[in-house]
């Protein structure tokens, strides 16, 4: 009865926690339904005629194109991504390549270089295809900025493949492709779409190679928050508008994928 | 980190032992490998190596065809640089003090999620709200809606009228870097605890061991680990801090709040030195692999731990 109590004490601490915790992101979307002479009061508006002026201003403004690019740039680049960690990741778990930890600790150590290192040559060659602002220069980066933290991730998964099951298929003279198709792939399914989901979150919030390397054509949704910068919030709730059409993708993805998430964002060294 | 590959643990075992099979066999596991492999290197090492080059020459875009050698010219200037010392400064204080706030309240709020109570699934969605808003957009919803001096929320609730990020320009990049990482910290630190064996708990506490013993005995040494890679992985994530500098203060007032990132693409595209510039970066990176080194033995400490369960 005493714990029954104490739980029930700490349940309401964590959620006046919570509540305080996450209060900026819901007075963003408070604000982006007020007019803005109703936004930028002091004190603050609590009480207001909701109105989706904000939204439409923002829709009026052209930020669909946006919408599509960071869509485009974050759907290709996340499938290349699996196309490509996924085989990786078989061979560094299932069927491991001689040195496999080497070339594990390879993919990690390039997540590990600081973007500017090495930016100013992907840059200068860019510039020099005349690939700048072009969507697909987006999804190579975004495919080479993912690929590590996949790898690492699906290899997690496949290590969950229980190895007697693997082995019992090939006594039975299961071909590699079929075990794959019949045992592999049912088991680890769930993790291929928590790994995708996050490196779709990674490329759709992505910021300095999109504000370095997109501008017009092919801007991502990043950018179009940009013009915000300077405004001195004489826009705030066409900013937060703005913010939460942006933001909702991933915090959507996000919520779904919210039990593999730690697994991905720790590479898969933690359950 | 791309020209060394720091060696794992010796300890840490293949999951499966690699059998000595002909070249035929050796191939046939390696193919489903190269294509990752390849593409990393492609797009990684090889710009990484044209920037050491670029390192060792002077070359400002505005003055095009002119690029001599000069050898570590621009590794003199850059140390020597005040700018430069006050961004390395500053990218230590700003990953150092947002890391260690995220990783106090993320506890904090692990601590409280590993309970049962009612709505927890819920409670834990909204903790981690945050940490999916899209950096830039938090960024700006901080310095326009909350810090601002006029009608942002702060003043509005607590009163006053301070300008927040031109007087505590620090403070505000690191708080909202702090609203932005918690969750993360947050989600490692709940795994360690939802990792800890209820029997042994159960057994210390029928022991007679109270509440605060248990944390500080058994909880803190088994969380030890995760406090360890949630602190290298925040902060290989944010040394790399661009988004929030970039919109909140634009390095300043001042030089206050430019880190290593920050100045490294003023001079690439304000000042547009590039040798500087790949100087700077190469200077990073052998900071990073300092840092890195360690991340990685934590990485391979917890492989380890995970194979003995």
């Amino acid at each position: 009865m005493r714990a029954r109590l104490h739980d029930s004490i700490w349940g309401v601490v964590a959620w006046i926690a919570g509540i305080i915790f996450v209060f900026p992101v819901i007075w963003m979307v408070l604000t982006s339904f007020k007019q803005e002479n109703v936004a930028a009061t002091n004190p603050p508006s609590w009480f207001f005629a909701p109105t989706l002026a904000q939204y439409t201003q923002v829709f009026d403004r052209n930020i669909t194109p946006f919408l599509l690019n960071s869509l485009m740039a974050s759907i290709f680049s996340t499938i290349l991504v699996v196309l490509l960690a996924t085989p990786a990741a078989y061979a560094l778990s299932l069927r491991p390549v001689a040195k496999w930890s080497d070339a594990l600790f390879f993919f990690i150590s390039t997540k590990m270089m600081p973007v500017v290192a090495a930016f100013l040559p992907v840059y200068l060659l860019v510039k020099h295809l005349g690939m700048l602002d072009n969507i697909w220069t987006m999804v190579i980066l975004y495919t080479s900025m993912n690929l590590p933290l996949a790898v690492w991730m699906m290899r997690s998964f496949l290590l969950e493949v229980p190895r007697e099951v693997l082995e019992a298929g090939e006594v039975d003279g299961a071909g590699l492709l079929t075990s794959i198709r019949k045992i592999v792939l049912p088991i680890v399914s769930p993790g291929l779409a928590a790994t995708a989901l996050i490196c779709f979150i990674f490329a759709w919030n992505e910021f300095f190679l999109a504000v370095n390397l997109t501008a017009t054509n092919s801007g991502t949704s990043p950018i179009f928050l940009v013009g915000f910068i300077s405004s001195e919030g004489a826009f705030l709730a066409r900013l937060c508008a703005a913010a939460t059409i942006v933001s909702l993708p991933v915090l959507i993805a996000g919520w779904v994928a919210q039990n593999k998430l730690v697994r991905g964002l720790s590479m898969g060294a933690v359950k | 980190m791309t020209v060394t590959v720091a060696r794992p643990d010796r300890r840490t075992q293949p999951p499966v032992r690699p059998t000595k099979g002909g070249a035929k066999d050796r191939w046939v596991r390696r193919a489903p490998l190269l294509p990752a492999l390849i593409f990393a290197i492609v797009i990684t090492q090889i710009p990484f190596l044209y920037t050491i080059y670029l390192s060792t020459t002077s070359w400002n875009a505005l003055r095009p065809g002119d690029r001599p050698f000069v050898g570590f010219d621009n590794y003199v200037t850059v140390l020597s640089d005040s700018r430069l010392r006050s961004a390395l400064v500053n990218t230590v204080v700003l990953t150092a003090g947002a890391v260690i706030f995220s990783l106090i309240l993320g506890l904090v709020f692990a601590l409280l999620l590993d309970r049962k109570f009612l709505g927890r699934g819920i409670v834990r969605t909204l903790l981690i709200t945050p940490f999916l808003v899209m950096p830039i957009a938090a960024a700006l919803l901080w310095k326009h809606a909350l810090f601002n001096p006029t009608y942002g929320l702060i003043n509005g609730i607590f009163g006053g009228s301070t300008d927040w990020v031109s007087s505590y320009p620090k403070a505000a990049v690191i708080t909202t870097l702090v609203w932005q990482w918690t969750p993360f910290m947050m989600l490692i630190l709940l795994a360690g605890l939802q990792s800890q064996s209820h029997e042994v708990l159960e057994a210390a506490r029928v022991d007679g061991a109270n509440a605060w013993q248990i944390f500080r005995r058994m909880t803190i040494p088994h969380l030890r680990q995760y406090l360890e890679l949630g602190a290298l992985l925040g902060s290989i994530y944010l040394v790399n801090t661009f988004d929030a500098i970039f919109s909140i203060t634009q390095g300043g007032p001042g030089t206050a709040t430019t880190n290593l990132p920050y100045e490294i693409y003023l001079t690439m595209f304000r000042k547009f030195e590039y040798g500087e510039a790949s100087a700077a970066g190469v200077i990073v990176v052998i900071l990073t692999i300092i840092v890195a080194t360690f991340a990685l033995r934590v990485i391979s400490s917890l492989f380890k731990m995970e194979e003995n369960r």
